[in-house]
């Protein structure tokens, strides 16, 4: 394949290199990935975009963490689809083709000083929300988190979300660690205990976001959710990630991925996510089965 | 023959020597480029139709000025190399414009052959002397100035930002093309598809560039990762810029938000820029319905719909609300479309989309229209037609209606003065308000033509060379609103 060798972008290589790979829980896999341009650059709830290979898709991924100094940007993924398996599977050393970023605009949100914040992390959204949460506890605010999983041996990140908030509550859907139930159960007692917030803050699959921006709703507190709509190029040239916000067309990789979330048409956007599910099912059993697995 | 005798055939014959293609059945379903273009017996038969005419009007219709009957004229003589080198003096993408430029609107609607038949056709002519070239191994790279040592930022690996940057390297200048995606090309490479204009012919003319030595970064989205004032710092002296217009229009119809609907840039990235059309070798996956609808009239509607054909849709409808004399699209991509089957529904415009209860789409409905009082265009206005509403069955639809301004590089410039639909005001030298910064083609003069962003791209070096050498005097564009 005809390359011409790139230069910048990832510190004189043209390949993004896998520096450091972890394994944190069975299928979700943390990366820090070689690419100091971006890594100068990205800012919290800004996303970046690979592509494994000549034939790969570009996939998007909001940064968790980044390192100016060494020059990486650290992902985590949960191998839901044929991409992110391949990426999983590869190991420290190895190079993905492309790493597009910083992508999205970056979102200065804090509550100002000594401001009250609640951020809610669903599945693999606690990990672009630990960077939002960092931020707050810099800027001097007070941050409650929620975080959730299905169960315990799928939460990540309670260590680092633990240092990084004020107070830390824990949901698990089967009850298997912290409370049994989804982490809405925990903001509904809070926001009722108190509705003195700046803002509450989801991340996490769309229908938790729907839920939790439903909950919020009625008390008055605004709400920011981070959407992560299926993309191709991730910057506004294709309309792939748009979403409905007040009845008009906003595209995820340019006007967000951080919006607020009271007019968000999410039904729409849940039934968007679903455009392809078919093909990524075909793709994941050629990957597999030509990978022997 | 002697060139007596070619003369008189070429005068006597009235109509174009036809450019063979692949049959309209077969192509429909195979992704490969539809003309096969002229053998050199043909190109010859062609040339000679050229009278060599004093006047040269077709010259005068080029955004690029080549020297028309010059190349002819070498053709006619079978001196083939001859002919690129005189078409390579003005025009750095031969290949492309003699496959994509709408020659009916400049070249050869002046050509003094079209008032009794059909003019030269000028565009196969300079398509087979590019083939031709590409044909005899690597091309022959143009003298290049011995370097000068100024570094010069060119944003967007186009054909406005390509022109440019290989015009500048010529000059003596260090030239650095930042590009957005991971390969070059523009629209050449995610827009127009394969059948139109093959990718060898752009990743050809990137190595080409790049022996002449240019350098490329891609991944590389300029104001996010790189701002102008960075790159001033890193000692780049002179940019331009050359983004085109990618953000592309909706109609805020009910249900655009409804799985089936693409814009025209979403459909034809997937195809084209990551291949979709090999799902067998390729991830990126699309989804084509078995009745579409396109809605447009432009050679992005036409690409759209020729596309979603080879995807395997059985029923393809251009939609357009004005009538066909004004179809914005070549003459030739209509035509080829027609050939393939696509259905035209003149007159006609989307109200809105229909859902089938799962979030798809069912069906579009539409109105006739009217041709009305012209507008500012000139164009007769379309107006919808009372009580004439009807659904077309569908369940995939493209809109392929245009595209705006990409705010993502304005937005992080700031200083940079755009028109309020958020194009870059610029001089008729490429200057902005910003100095040493220039910007042409489509992001200056929203969706246009290759040809017109090659000039864009021109003008600016040459504008570059004399901001860069002291000749230019002071920074005081004159910028309109
Ligand atoms: C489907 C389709 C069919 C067409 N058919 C024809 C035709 O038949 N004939 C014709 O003459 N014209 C045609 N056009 C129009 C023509 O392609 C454009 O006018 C022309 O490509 C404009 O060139 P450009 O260099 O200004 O921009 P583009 O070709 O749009 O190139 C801009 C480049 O800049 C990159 N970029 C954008 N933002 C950034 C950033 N911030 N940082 C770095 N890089 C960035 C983009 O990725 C892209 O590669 C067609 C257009 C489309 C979409
Ligand atoms: S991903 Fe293409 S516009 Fe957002």
């Amino acid at each position: 394949m005809r390359r011409i060798p790139v230069t910048h972008n990832s510190g004189g290589l043209s390949l993004f290199k896998i520096v450091k790979k972890v394994v944190l829980r069975h299928d979700i896999k943390q990366m820090d990935i070689l690419a100091p341009l971006v890594a100068r650059k990205i800012k919290p709830g800004q996303f970046i975009m690979f592509r494994v290979d000549e034939s790969g898709e570009r996939i998007p991924l909001t940064m968790v963490d980044h390192d100016p100094e060494k020059g990486t940007v650290r992902i985590i993924f949960q191998e839901v689809g044929k991409s992110t398996r391949q990426l999983g599977d590869m190991n420290e050393g190895d190079s993905v083709l492309d790493f597009i970023g910083p992508l999205g605009k970056y979102h200065k949100m804090t509550g100002g000083k000594h401001g009250r914040i609640i951020g809610v992390g669903g599945g693999i959204g606690i990990a672009p929300l630990l960077p939002k949460v960092r931020e707050f506890q810099a800027d001097g605010d007070e941050i409650i988190s929620i975080i959730g999983a299905r169960s315990k041996d799928l939460l990540i990140l309670e260590d680092e979300m633990k240092a990084a908030s004020s107070e830390l509550n824990i949901c698990t859907d089967d009850g298997s660690y912290g409370h049994k139930g989804f982490v809405t159960e925990i903001l509904k007692q809070k926001l009722d205990e108190s509705t003195n917030y700046d803002f509450v803050l989801a991340i996490g699959p769309p229908i938790m976001m729907k839920v939790v921006r439903d909950l919020v709703k009625p008390y008055g507190v605004p709400c920011y959710v981070s959407l992560n709509t299926i993309m191709v190029d991730g910057t506004g040239m294709c309309g792939s990630c748009r979403v409905s916000v007040g009845g008009k067309v906003k595209f995820a990789c340019i006007d967000g991925p951080e919006m607020r979330g009271e007019e968000i048409d999410f039904a729409e956007m849940m039934s968007r996510q679903t455009r392809y599910v078919a093909e990524e099912k075909t793709s994941m059993e050629r990957y597999l089965a030509k990978e022997g697995k | 023959m002697d060139d007596k005798a070619r003369k008189l055939a070429g005068i006597k014959q009235k109509e174009k020597t036809p450019m063979p293609e692949q049959k309209a059945k077969i192509r429909a379903h195979n992704f490969k480029e539809v003309p096969y273009g002229y053998t050199a017996e043909m190109a010859i038969e062609e040339a000679w139709r050229c009278t060599q005419c004093k006047n040269q009007p077709c010259v005068a219709g080029c955004p690029v000025e080549i020297d028309i009957p010059g190349f002819i004229a070498a053709i006619q003589q079978g001196d083939f190399r001859e002919g690129i080198n005189v078409i390579k003096r003005t025009n750095a993408l031969p290949a492309v414009c003699g496959r994509v430029c709408p020659q009916e609107e400049q070249c050869e609607k002046f050509c003094i052959r079209g008032i009794k038949g059909e003019p030269v056709a000028i565009g196969r002519l300079e398509r087979f002397a590019a083939d031709w070239e590409a044909e005899q191994g690597e091309a022959d790279l143009p003298e290049i100035a011995p370097s000068n040592g100024k570094k010069v930022a060119v944003i967007g690996a186009g054909p406005g930002g390509m022109t440019c940057g290989g015009d500048l390297v010529a000059m003596g200048y260090d030239v650095t093309v930042f590009e957005a995606f991971h390969d070059s090309g523009g629209v050449l490479l995610y827009g127009i598809p394969e059948v139109r204009l093959p990718k060898d012919i752009v990743s050809r003319k990137t190595d080409y560039l790049a022996r002449m030595g240019v350098k490329f970064e891609y991944n590389m989205v300029v104001g996010n990762v790189l701002t102008i004032e960075e790159m001033r710092e890193q000692g780049f002296e002179a940019f331009f810029v050359a983004t085109g217009a990618g953000l592309p229009w909706f109609m805020n119809l009910k249900g655009e938000g409804l799985n089936g609907v693409y814009s025209a840039n979403e459909f034809l990235t997937r195809a084209n820029l990551m291949k979709a059309y090999d799902p067998k070798n390729y991830d990126t996956p699309t989804w084509v319905g078995s009745k579409t609808a396109v809605v447009g009239g432009g050679n992005v509607a036409m690409d759209s719909a020729r596309t979603a054909m080879r995807l395997g849709s059985e029923h393809v409808y251009i939609v357009y609300r004005r009538a066909l004399e004004q179809m914005p699209a070549r003459n030739e991509e209509i035509h080829h479309a027609q050939e393939e089957g696509i259905e035209f529904l003149l007159l006609q415009n989307p109200l809105e989309i229909l859902d089938d209860g799962e979030g798809w789409v069912s069906g579009m409905r539409c109105i006739r229209m009217e041709l009305g009082e012209p507008d500012a265009s000139g164009r007769r206005r379309p107006v919808p037609i009372e009580g004439s509403e009807f659904v077309l069955e569908v369940d995939g639809v493209v809109i392929a209606i245009g595209n705006g301004a990409n705010p993502l590089f304005i937005d992080a410039t700031p200083g940079l003065k755009v028109n309020k639909w958020g194009n870059i005001l610029a001089d008729d030298k490429g200057r902005t308000s910003l100095k040493g910064v220039f910007a042409g083609g489509d992001i200056v003069i929203g969706a246009a033509t290759v040809i017109e962003a090659m000039g864009a791209g021109k003008i600016a070096a040459r504008a570059i060379d004399e901001y860069l050498s002291g000749k230019a005097g002071d920074w005081s564009p004159e910028l309109g609103e």
